[in-house]
């Protein structure tokens, strides 16, 4: 495997939008404009050119299934209880995208998760806000108008989400939209059709194009990984999301199932972890689809906690794209602090 | 900011400890007859948690001739299918009663409650279903049309795995129409001791199994009474070769499981994530209290030192502490005796020039405990590499080829289990046929199942358990 000889690859060339086949082995595009990070050693080489691209992701070591999934499902039985929990269910609350992504989505409903985002509790001062909102790029104006004052950032997603099937042209101008709405982040979706054929750099280019286009604005990759299906095409994913400038690496689009899974959010968070390890840039991971309880919340607050610790403890490097999880957290929330359980319409919708 | 975890201890309330407990001989519980008895500590707290009878010859008799006629007029008798029921039913009640056999078991040996909720327990219910369902079928075991119980068996089993290991013994015992007379460890009785109520309440007939409290005199006594015809003991090599010396010249059967070293293989091509969760489980399970534990790491040359590195990552993340709270990852040592043999041999190791390692680690100031430990350059020569130390203890050697591999991890006195790690099928096929290990596992470690034989070479004993081999033990074939 590796050799530039048997290495096909297919990427835009010249003309954005326009795809073209390459057999001959060729230098990638160039690095991140106004990257923080700079690569060196075997992650030089991993972003220098298709075959050292490659070459490192099978170089990496594998996964073995049973047993990810094992430690996962051994990290789950964490039993935490009283103050480590009431501290974990006000972090998950710090650490929500609160997230619609509707056909059926207005700029109503969009002000009103707006309102949800800010003041998550109405009668509790002392609910936190959530991380982000996250809805479509049309609505990023509306949420951005509506969130105007508070420190909760404004998510959109990009890319022709969720399926990203378009031409490259089609996609940057798409985050262009997100990006002059106002986005503070973009989460993009990966051609998983390209990494699924093994065309690696064009994967690579395209998070490198999008990462240009974001300008400010950070970058959240969704890797779509009940596509992937294979651990090791989760690991090698979040390699080349991170080679590509990735600040977030992201678990689903919430569309496709199974979405986000404990074996899956272990193996990124280690990848977050190893490349950490290799280039000192910390790469926050973001988790989304299906996590609808504060106990499922939890579980993955502990494999955050005993994977890659403390540092990522944090809504700067982890994130949960969620909806009705809010209203959950909050209900254990108040479970915790008066002893008796909240009715659900107690709560607002979100 | 560091997350503590709140304590999360297991409630002991539903294990309702009685003073003193009695022998278990004939259905019922009773005296010993010259009344000695003995205590039962928490080594954890090192909390008196009931007082025990130790059963003397005179004791052992009247269980051994309560067990042979039972044998003879109901047991050995009995139609297979009804027999089977009695199975079903005594693996039944261990599950309706997992949660107070996992405190119990918990208290009086010192493991974390999570590896006695969700191993010990569930593993010694499942012995019991499978050999309840070979009961009406044994004609189809492979060993001839109408194979034949022993007779009469005693059993002698270990402190690691109390309540496990007494079904490992009893499951098949009964299944194939023997009868028992079993004694637990004098340091973890009280499981034993519940498992003879949930024999009671399954109406099991009297005198089929006899539950014996003692220490090792009441071992011999078991071993060498006439009247038992079967003898299955797991533990220590040494008692082990005493056992065969005692068996020998009788026509006694026997089978022994034994003492191990363990390597642990780790090729450069491993997944190396999922290698060091297997190496920690390998070694920690339990305190490394495990006759199979991984307690030898071969590491490849060429990936030694990134798998060295997030193994000692992962060391630090391993909770050490009360063995009932539900997050804590590595409990007590059994007992002071086993505590000073580790001590003894990680000094052995520190003092031939190992470079010895723990994460940092605060141990609780009453009990038995000790660090996890690695030592890193060890040689094959070294008493670390060679002698088992039964704790949690691991030592670290590196190889170059995978012969040099073999040749390393066959350079033992002990052949019960080896690890293997690599993504390549062919290799783990071929190690496999090379290792003199009783059990190998391929990318993984200390895996269970009651459908899957169990047992050593050399000095780590003969015989099998589990699985339909280990009908073999306890039929006349």
């Amino acid at each position: 495997m590796g050799s530039e000889a048997v290495t096909t690859v297919s990427s835009h060339s010249g003309e954005p939008g326009r795809l073209a086949v390459e057999r001959t082995p060729r230098r990638l595009a160039s690095a991140i404009a106004g990257g923080s990070v700079t690569l060196a050693g075997p992650l030089a080489d991993a972003a220098g050119s298709e075959a050292g691209l490659r070459r490192f992701l099978h170089g990496l070591p594998g996964v073995d299934q049973v047993g990810a999934e094992a430690r996962a499902a051994s990290l789950s039985t964490r039993s935490i209880k009283a103050g480590a929990k009431l501290w974990a269910l006000e972090l998950a609350v710090r650490m929500i995208d609160l997230t619609t992504l509707e056909g059926a989505d207005t700029p109503g409903k969009v002000m009103s998760l707006c309102a949800k985002a800010r003041r998550p509790d109405p009668t509790d001062a002392a609910v936190p806000s959530v991380a982000a909102v996250c809805v479509y790029p049309d609505l990023v104006p509306v949420a951005k108008r509506a969130l105007a004052g508070s420190d909760v950032a404004v998510a959109s997603v990009a890319t022709a989400f969720p399926s990203g099937r378009a031409s490259v042209a089609v996609k940057l101008a798409d985050v262009g939209d997100a990006v002059a709405g106002g986005a503070d982040e973009v989460d993009m979706v990966i051609d998983r059709g390209a990494f699924l054929s093994g065309r690696y750099g064009l994967v690579l280019d395209e998070v490198r194009a999008v990462k240009e286009a974001c300008g400010q604005a950070h970058l959240k990759v969704i890797l779509e990984t009940g596509e992937l299906v294979t651990y090791d095409n989760v690991r090698r994913a979040s390699f080349v999301a991170m080679l590509g400038g990735a600040d977030f690496i992201k678990t689903s689009t919430g569309k496709v199932s199974p979405a986000a899974t404990l074996p899956v959010a272990l193996v990124m968070l280690e990848a977050v972890r190893d490349f950490a390890e290799l280039s000192g840039a910390l790469v926050g991971v973001k988790v989304a689809g299906g996590i609808r309880g504060a106990k499922d919340a939890i579980r993955y607050l502990v494999v955050v906690n005993e994977t890659v610790g403390e540092a990522w403890l944090d809504p700067s490097l982890f994130r949960i794209g969620a909806s009705s999880l809010l209203n959950d957290l909050l209900m254990q929330r108040s479970k915790q602090l008066t002893g008796a359980y909240a009715r659900p319409d107690d709560y607002g919708l979100s | 900011m560091t997350w503590e975890y709140a304590p999360a201890p297991e409630s002991r309330a539903i294990v309702d400890l009685r003073p003193s407990y009695g022998l278990f001989v004939d259905g019922t519980f009773v005296e010993p007859t010259d009344g000695s008895t003995f205590k039962t500590v928490n080594p954890a707290t090192e909390e008196v948690l009931a007082e025990v009878s130790e059963a003397g010859p005179v004791d052992v008799d009247r269980a051994v001739t309560a067990a042979r006629r039972a044998q003879q007029e109901v047991w050995g008798p009995m139609r297979p299918s009804e027999r089977a029921k009695y199975l079903f039913r005594v693996a039944r009640i261990i599950q309706e009663r997992s949660r107070e056999l996992a405190v119990l078991e918990t208290l009086d040996n010192g493991k974390p409650i999570k590896e006695a909720r969700d191993v010990d327990v569930p593993l010694a219910a499942a012995h019991f279903f499978y050999y309840a369902g070979w009961v009406d079928k044994l004609e189809y075991a492979g060993y001839g049309p109408d194979p034949r119980p022993i007779g009469v068996a005693g059993q002698v089993i270990p402190w690691n795995f109390p309540l496990l290991m007494a079904a490992w013994k009893l499951a098949p015992a009964l299944a194939t129409g023997n009868t028992c007379v079993l004694k637990p460890a004098e340091t973890t009785p009280l499981s034993a001791l519940v498992l003879a109520e949930i024999l009671q309440q399954a109406d099991l007939p009297p005198g089929v199994v006899n539950i014996l409290t003692g220490a090792g005199r009441t071992g011999a006594a078991i071993v060498a009474h006439p009247g038992v015809d079967k003898v299955a003991f797991t533990g220590s090599t040494k008692v082990g070769k005493e056992i065969q010396q005692a068996v020998a010249g009788t026509a006694k059967r026997l089978t022994l499981e034994l003492g191990g070293k363990a390597a642990n293989i780790v090729f450069e091509d491993a997944p190396i994530d999922e290698a060091v969760e297997g190496i920690v489980n390998g070694i920690f399970f339990n305190q490394g209290q495990v006759c199979c534990a991984g307690s030898r790491l071969l590491v490849q040359e060429s990936v030694a030192e990134p798998v060295l590195e997030r193994l000692k990552r992962r060391l630090q993340t391993l909770r050490l502490g009360d063995p009932l709270d539900k997050n804590t990852d590595i409990g007590a040592i059994n007992s002071s005796e086993q505590l000073q043999r580790i001590q003894e041999l990680s000094a052995a190791g520190e003092a031939e020039g190992a470079e010895r390692w723990s994460p940092p680690c605060v141990l609780p100031e009453r009990g038995f405990w000790f660090p996890p430990t690695l030592f890193t350059g060890v040689s094959q020569a070294h008493r670390i590499a060679r002698e088992e130390i039964f704790g949690p203890v691991l030592s670290v050697l590196t190889f170059r080829t995978p012969e040099e591999a073999v040749a390393k991890a066959n350079n033992t006195t002990y052949g019960l289990s080896a690890g293997v790690w690599t993504e390549k099928g062919s290799r783990i096929l071929w190690m496999a046929g090379q290792l003199r290990a009783g059990v190998v596992w391929a990318n993984t470690f200390n895996r269970f199942d009651p459908a899957s034989p169990f047992g050593g070479y050399r000095e780590s004993g003969f015989g099998r358990e589990g699985g339909r081999h280990g009908l073999a033990a306890y039929l006349d074939v």
